[in-house]
């Protein structure tokens, strides 16, 4: 708490955020321990749990902080999941694939970026897509994928099934709790604030010397590597590559499902979200297309109805600030003024 | 007849009030110039008036009927057409094609396309040019043509001689010269005392949101508009003595 | 070779069918709508059911069809649509492609995997074709095609450009507040565009189905090439559609001559390609547009503006 003037103070962190954050720790020292207790099932969940957190907070630090609705995200899930079996066929070790894989995956889409970040709105989102559809057609020409038949990643097999369900629950735990980690630290930092202020108005930010472009390219590529991170664990738990299944159209729509639903542009909000969807999911997947056809109706109506998403309304109404990525003054008076949001 | 009454009239812009309480009535043919400094309220009034702009309160009524919650849409077919400030002109269709539009009301009467440009003959080169190639006096006639083609009974002028050189605003207004007898209630929002007075039938002084002046054109000179324009001169009651 | 253009060519009459009602809902409304696609397969298996269950052949059910599209498209940017573009430009996007997801699902739902056509309905249209001198054909199904996606900008542009109706829905892409002052409802002139949008989506549906298979996912696909062929059309009048159309179609047909999988790759490609000269080039990307030249009325008149 820095203190101004006059009593009123600047805010970064409240009594609330602090609570938070001790209890996020503490969750992940639970979720680390967690396989000792659990059965084989539920760490696959788990598992898939934590892949969600990182699909929802990355699609989000692009379209909630970056302004940039893309539904071609895909491409990167796909291309994390190709190259870790390219990497492993070569003889790199299996789970260092992964991360290599999320690595150049990143680095891919920092010339995509230079490309894709000139369009706008729309054009942005569909032109993404085409870039996914496009990419998917150029991974079905390599042979070591056999088209859409597809292929395993056989590596794996090396290790017995035990060993490989945690050591890929504990690869995604770290994952997504850095992956948090980053971006809570990005959105706090000198760049977090040019990202609000983008998020806000972009002409605005423009005008007071924002560096639009740069920090859009920054979350681009975070996001890029983050989704291929989770594409290239998906294809951990999962063993098989079908480009079909990790090109498909449905993950972006489950990330903007989680993310409007739990609150576009709110930190929480994606995390929220993905739980959210989880838990749909192990109560409502088994429904088929009718589960499909909610998650499309819920995200129309949250799109009209409630387009700052579920985290968007607690925070209206109980003011509250769990990992609060924004300052707020705090005036002597009972009168908060805040502008992190 | 009271053709227009605008009775008590509040309009904010957030949380700025931009008009505070004016109330006047016009009737037929009435020519009201309404001056004042830049941030009085004038165009704010205006808007409010032509339905761009819904008030906090007060009311507007227009022949005995209450246009208050009326949107713009509607406003002009019930006989108040606004010229706007900086033309709004639709800049990718032409001449012709602006007119037309103004008809979009259906309001019949003696202002057709070929009418306009027999009251603005420099237009009749122009008929097919889009409106964004025109020049400033050209485009300021499709303007005003475009609301008269609406056939209303208030016409109101945001500015007409704003951006254009005075050779040109002589002519815009020798062309408004045939309007001002022709029986229509203007209100004419203008920068130029002088030749807002000229063609006037009455004088209202805006500042800060308020009506501080409001006078027969006859009754004031323009050194008196002048002080009420800068705020001088005030009585109790807020208006300036004359 | 030839016989590859001339094929690619017809194809983009196609492309300009289904592209025009999306080029033209972003010109007006600036609303790229991601169930686009989505809609012309729902209206392809409208003809369909029309057609399988009640014999009525597909030109007929159109008369039942468009009207219902028509429909569909008002309502839409009515309750929809204009709700949700009063939160921003990103929103729509969201919401639309929540409504593909629906429609796509309430059709695998309702109809089921199995792809559909409507070439069994057409009787010998479906292949008869017509020898050009020099021995190559096209077929009849193919220059109809071509013929309506003609009709249909011509059709537009008129519509457009001669009836006060089309006056108004472009006064309102343009300015729709002054729209609103010289007395035009600006809700009532998108609604409208929403549904003539709506019947060229209608009649591009009844085209796919009629020219090759459709499932209930088929959507997407359509989506990104109207999309592409838009973009490629590039700005200016409505004809840039067709132009577009046909780059698309002959990439497309060229690609499939290389290699099978090069009839996606190859539109896929031109597509980017485009993009990137002009992105790069000229600086002005982007989909049609109709008038949307602003006036810098602002700052001329800041400049001007001088002390009372």
């Amino acid at each position: 708490m820095t203190s101004v003037t006059n009593g009123i103070t600047i805010e970064r962190w409240t009594r609330s955020s602090r609570l938070a954050l001790g209890s996020v720790a503490l969750a992940l020292a639970l979720f680390a321990i967690a396989p000792l207790a659990l059965g084989a099932g539920a760490i696959d969940r788990l598992t898939a749990l934590f892949i969600y957190v990182i699909l929802a907070a990355m699609w989000n630090a692009l379209a909630g902080f970056g302004g940039l609705v893309s539904v071609g995200q895909q491409v990167f899930f796909g291309l994390g999941a190709y190259f870790t079996i390219r990497l492993a066929d070569a003889g790199l070790n299996p789970f260092l694939s992964l991360f290599a894989a999320a690595l150049i995956t990143g680095a891919i889409s920092l010339p995509i970026s230079f490309f894709m970040l000139r369009l706008k709105g729309g054009e942005f989102a569909i032109g993404m897509w085409v870039i996914s559809a496009l990419t998917h057609m150029l991974v079905n020409l390599d042979r070591l994928i056999q088209g859409e038949t597809g292929t395993s990643l056989i590596s794996l097999n090396v290790y017995d099934s035990g060993t490989r369900r945690v050591v890929i629950y504990w690869l995604a735990l770290a994952s997504m709790a850095a992956l948090l980690g980053i971006l809570f630290a990005l959105l706090r930092s000198r760049a977090g604030a040019a990202i609000q202020a983008i998020r806000d108005n972009e002409d605005a930010a423009t005008s007071v010397g924002v560096r639009v472009i740069a920090t859009k390219r920054l979350l681009f590529v975070l996001a890029a590597f983050g989704i291929a991170v989770a594409g290239a664990l998906w294809l951990a738990t999962a063993t098989t590559f079908q480009p079909k299944t990790y090109f498909s159209v449905q993950w972006t729509a489950y990330m903007i499902f989680m993310v409007l639903v739990g609150g576009l542009g709110k930190f929480e909000g994606a995390i929220l979200g993905a739980v959210l969807f989880f838990v749909i999911e192990t109560f409502f997947g088994s429904m088929g297309v009718w589960y499909l056809i909610g998650l499309g109706a819920t995200a129309v109506v949250f799109s009209l109805f409630l387009p700052h998403g579920l985290w968007g309304e607690i925070e209206r109404r109980f003011d509250l600030r769990l990992l609060p990525v924004g300052y707020r003054l705090k005036l002597p008076g009972p009168t908060k003024i805040q502008w992190n949001q | 007849m009271t053709v227009l009454s605008v009775q008590n009239l509040d309009v904010r812009h957030g949380l700025l009030q931009a008009v505070r309480g004016v109330s006047f009535d016009l009737a037929k043919g009435d020519v009201l110039a309404l001056v004042g400094a830049n941030g009085a309220g004038k165009t704010t009034l205006l808007r409010s008036l032509a339905g761009a702009h819904l008030p906090a309160s007060g009311r507007i009524m227009l022949n005995g009927h209450d246009m208050t919650a009326v949107p713009s849409h509607q406003r002009i077919a019930k006989g108040i057409a606004l010229v706007p400030e900086g033309r709004r002109l639709f800049s990718q269709m032409t001449v012709e094609e602006n007119l037309l539009l103004g008809k979009s009301a259906g309001r019949q009467g003696e202002w057709t396309v070929d009418r306009v440009f027999s009251a603005f003959p420099n237009l009749v080169p122009r008929r097919h040019a889009k409106t964004g190639h025109l020049s400033g006096g050209e485009q300021q006639a499709t303007a005003i043509g475009r609301a008269l083609m609406s056939n209303p009974d208030v016409l109101l002028l945001d500015e007409v001689s704003l951006g254009l050189s005075p050779l040109v605003v002589d002519r815009v207004y020798a062309q408004l010269q045939t309007l001002l007898t022709s029986g229509t209630t203007i209100i004419l929002v203008e920068q130029d005392l002088g030749r807002a007075m000229a063609v006037a039938s009455r004088v209202i002084c805006m500042l800060e949101g308020r009506v501080v002046l409001d006078s027969p054109a006859k009754n004031v000179t323009r050194d008196q508009v002048t002080k009420a324009y800068f705020g001088l001169h005030r009585d109790s009651t807020g208006r300036v003595a004359s | 070779m030839i016989d590859t253009l001339i094929q690619g060519i017809l194809l983009g009459g196609y492309y300009a069918v289904i592209t025009c009602g999306l080029s033209f809902m972003f010109s007006v409304m600036r609303i790229i709508n991601l169930a686009h696609g989505s809609l012309a397969v729902a209206a392809a298996y409208g003809l369909w059911l029309l057609a399988s269950k009640f014999g009525i052949s597909p030109f007929t059910g159109l008369l039942i069809v468009l009207p219902v599209m028509a429909a569909t498209g008002w309502v839409l940017q009515r309750y929809l649509l204009e709700r949700s573009a009063r939160g921003g430009a990103l929103l729509p996007i969201l919401t639309t492609f929540g409504l593909a997801i629906v429609i796509d699902n309430l059709m695998f739902e309702q109809f089921g995997a199995d792809t559909r056509s409507l070439a069994p309905f057409i009787g010998s249209l479906s292949y008869d074709s017509w020898e050009l001198p020099g021995g190559t054909y096209v077929g009849k199904l193919a220059v109809m095609t071509m013929a309506t996606a003609i009709a249909l900008l011509g059709g537009l542009q008129v519509f457009l450009g001669r009836f006060a109706l089309g006056r108004a829905i472009r006064a309102t892409a343009e300015d729709p507040d002054t729209a609103g002052l010289v007395g035009i409802d600006a809700r009532k002139a998108n609604a409208l565009a929403a549904a003539i949008a709506m019947v060229t989506v209608g009649i591009a549906g009844a085209f796919l189905g009629m020219r090759a298979t459709f499932d209930p996912y088929s959507g997407g696909p359509q989506l990104l090439f109207a999309f592409e062929a838009a973009v490629i059309g590039g700005a200016g009048s409505l004809w840039g559609t067709l132009v577009g159309g046909i780059v698309l179609g002959l990439a497309q047909s060229l690609g499939a001559q290389v290699h099978p999988q090069g009839f996606l790759i190859g539109g896929h490609a031109v597509f980017l390609a485009v993009l990137f000269a002009r992105l790069f080039f000229t600086g002005a990307p982007f989909i049609g547009k109709i008038g949307f030249y602003k006036t810098g009325f602002t700052k001329i008149r800041a400049a001007i503006r001088s002390t009372p």
